[in-house]
């Protein structure tokens, strides 16, 4: 094991632990690189290709790096009636990226997601894990505006 | 108000009331309060008055604010415990709510052992641990709960199939995968009461027998998570984890989103880090289930509601309900309506009263409501006199689920709402079934089709052939309920099918490809705002919209200031 990805070492070898491990790692990087996967198939004695269908299924898990700020707009069922479309539109449009993509200077990543939980405040979106709520237009480009001055 | 002092501030600080900005609030509060404690709790449920503040007094009384800003005169207002924005729960929605599973959360620090103990906390389990394990089993069956996590499987028989097995080691999981796009109660509870959760699985551990306990969370809930391994490790320092002299181990793993994964076989295949595809049953998880063990699986609610049966006894908490579906269930009320939030009724209330009573919504706009998700139906406004419970839902082709509640407006489109659900199962499909996996991927076609106005007669033929097939050649409930949003629309709303697919309109005016925007000059004060704003120049500087170059983006219609620009039928410009 590299010295990289030692603190795979708390996660725990069994193979019922492998997702734990693939989170572990996106939580450190960000994403789940190549080499993460060669390090994560040797820790687990799972071969490489299996750790790609596992990790492959599940929405959680980035092949790409993100931007520094990632932002998460909500398409969930009341999020989605409230007009959530025009959201993705308008931060689609603001920083010239589509869903699942990272702008050139790495600064910004957009992908839509299910559901954030806080439907009754909707339309939402999230920019690193924190939720912005009742957006219109006016306010989101504001708060891109916010981050993107940072 | 008295002359009573302060005792402690309560600040609403669960994901909805943060998403709000009640942690500015919070913050501020704790600067300015100086000696008085502030706190964190959880959620109220009224998360349209989000933040919330609560004022305890040392005569015992409270006063809650509502809307609060993060500013000195919102502070001012609350530290001289002064009269403005002061929250009262709407007195029709107090006289139909019943509040029981739901009583602690925003009245506790969810990440205080005592503030729980003190509120009645574990009396249920030391009630559990006097009597036998068949004992506690009888009652939680004389209780009549059913799960709520929308299957409606009697809890009771669950963990009596559980008792009787014998092995080294059983497996008790809790599903806490809440991945129904418009569902938030198990957050909610989670967040706001997590020992109350733990306590009802504690008390399943006992009545089964079970060692190993898992609660599988998705992990898009971090507050959730976080507060629950605070209260796990409550439970191990205070030794409640040893019942009937077994060690009981008690692990969180966190989902990695998939839907699928809230049916059990897959969320079982989950929690052995492999992809979560649901299997083939027989053999049920009581029977083989988490790395061959007998398993069992309830949801949070279902958790939630057994330290109540133990504390007021199964009789009592029986008297709740219809004769099929008994206590109470949590809603998350969403949509178009003026009190969206948490809500806790008793089973057998009508959705009239839930959707306008409580909901607050007006009965001249509301079309219909979505119950359960993408996996339940759409029941119109005409039948709203329905009673909430299992069966009577089921009749209606919608299903209980595990408490979403979105209600529909008389603007939204029928088809664009079935559109989204099989947008959302068909991607949510792990592939394993033919029926599911291509399936719900041509109804996702044909419905794209038909909102972009290049449907067919026959489109409507193939979708109704389509539902019934996609049921039966599924394994799981994912895909057996995957149509259940296109039947259900179809069956009491075929008309707009029939004019996206034949006369290529769509009456609610919100698919973008069916409608044009027309500017009315005589409203028009030339202000120019929406020829600035408009990001594709679409605009003419004599004010007139040139819809081929218009993507509907609706930013004039934000703009205008006097709603001059509107939505018009496709060609009737």
């Amino acid at each position: 094991m590299t010295e990289k990805y030692a603190f795979l070492e708390k996660v725990g070898r069994e193979p019922s632990n492998l997702i734990k491990g693939l989170q572990a790692v996106q939580g450190v990087e960000g994403y789940v690189s190549d080499e993460s996967i060669r390090a994560i198939s040797e820790y687990f004695g799972i071969p490489e290709v299996e750790v790609e269908g596992v990790l492959s299924f599940y929405a959680q898990f980035k092949r790409v790096k993100p931007g520094k700020y990632k932002i998460a707009v909500c398409d969930g069922t009341a999020c989605h009636i409230k007009g959530s479309p025009l959201v993705q539109e308008w931060v689609s449009r603001a920083l010239g990226i589509s869903d699942g993509e990272t702008d050139e200077k790495g600064h910004f990543s957009l992908e839509t997601v299910a559901c954030l939980g806080c439907c009754s405040l909707a339309p939402v979106m999230s920019v690193n894990g924190r939720v912005y709520a009742k957006l219109d237009r006016k306010t989101t480009i504001k708060i891109l505006k916010e981050y993107e001055a940072k | 108000m008295s002359d009573a002092k302060i005792k402690k501030i309560r600040v609403g600080v669960a994901s909805c009331g943060i998403a709000a900005g009640a942690e500015a609030v919070m913050d501020l509060l704790k600067k300015e309060a100086g000696a008085i404690p502030v706190e964190g709790t959880g959620c109220l449920g009224h998360c349209y008055a989000e933040p919330m503040v609560e004022v305890l007094l040392d005569n015992g009384e409270s006063v809650i604010y509502r809307d609060v800003k993060a500013d000195e005169k919102a502070v001012r207002n609350i530290l001289s415990v002064g009269p403005e924005n002061r929250f009262e729960i709407p007195p029709v929605r107090k006289a139909k709510e019943l509040v029981k599973v739901l009583a602690l959360a925003g009245r506790i620090d969810p990440t205080s052992f005592e503030d729980y103990v003190a509120n009645g906390g574990y009396k249920g389990l030391e009630k559990a641990l006097a009597m036998t394990s068949a004992e506690v089993i009888d009652e939680v069956k004389l209780s009549g709960l059913r799960g709520r996590g929308g299957g409606g499987f009697p809890t009771g028989n669950k963990w009596g199939f559980l008792a009787a097995k014998q092995a080294d080691e059983k497996i008790l999981i809790c599903n806490a995968d809440e991945g129904d796009p418009g569902a938030f109660m198990d957050r909610a509870l989670m967040e706001s009461a997590p020992h109350q959760v733990l306590e009802g699985m504690l008390i399943a551990a006992y009545a089964t027998g079970a060692t190993k306990l898992f609660i599988y969370c998705r992990a898009e809930y971090p507050m959730a998570i976080k507060h629950l391994k605070i209260a796990i490790a409550q439970i191990y320092e205070h030794k409640l984890n040893v019942v009937a002299g077994r060690e009981l181990e008690i692990i969180i793993k966190e989902g990695a989103g998939a839907f699928v994964c809230g049916e059990e076989t897959a969320l079982i295949a989950s929690l052995e880090g492999q992809r979560g595809t649901p299997r083939f049953r027989p053999p049920f998880p009581t029977d083989k289930g988490w790395m061959g063990y007998p398993s069992m699986i309830n949801n949070v609610e279902t958790f939630g509601n057994i330290p109540l049966i133990l504390r007021e006894g199964g009789a009592e908490f029986a008297k709740v309900g219809t004769e099929g579906s008994k206590g109470t269930k949590i809603f998350a009320l969403a949509g178009d309506l003026k009190y969206p939030g948490l809500v806790e009724v008793p089973m057998g209330i009508t959705l009239r009263e839930i959707v306008f009573d409580i909901g607050g919504a007006d009965p001249e706009k509301v079309k219909a409501v979505q119950t359960g998700g993408p996996s339940g139906g759409c029941i119109p406004v005409e039948l709203f006199d329905t009673p909430v419970d299992y069966d009577s839902l089921k009749k209606l082709g919608a299903i209980m689920g595990s408490g979403g509640m979105i209600v529909i407006g008389k603007d939204r489109c029928m088809v664009e709402t079935a559109r989204y659900f099989l947008d959302f199962t068909h991607r949510e499909s792990c592939g394993k079934c033919t029926f599911c996996r291509v399936g719900t991927t041509r109804m996702y076609e044909t419905l794209e089709r038909n909102v972009a106005g290049k449907g067919e007669m026959s489109d409507i033929e193939l979708l109704e052939n389509l539902g019934p097939k996609i049921r039966m050649g599924s394994l799981c409930g994912l895909g057996q309920t995957a149509p259940n949003p296109v039947l259900a629309t179809l069956r009491y709303y075929r008309h707009e099918y029939e004019a996206h697919v034949r006369d290529h309109q769509c009456e609610a005016l919100q698919c973008n490809a069916l409608v044009d925007l027309k500017l009315d000059q005589s409203k028009c004060v030339k202000c120019k705002l929406c020829i600035k704003n408009c990001p594709v120049g679409a605009i003419s500087d004599d004010f007139v919209i040139d819809n081929t170059k218009c993507t509907r983006c609706n930013t004039c219609l934000d703009m205008c200031p006097k709603k001059a620009i509107r939505r018009v039928k496709k060609g009737s410009n």
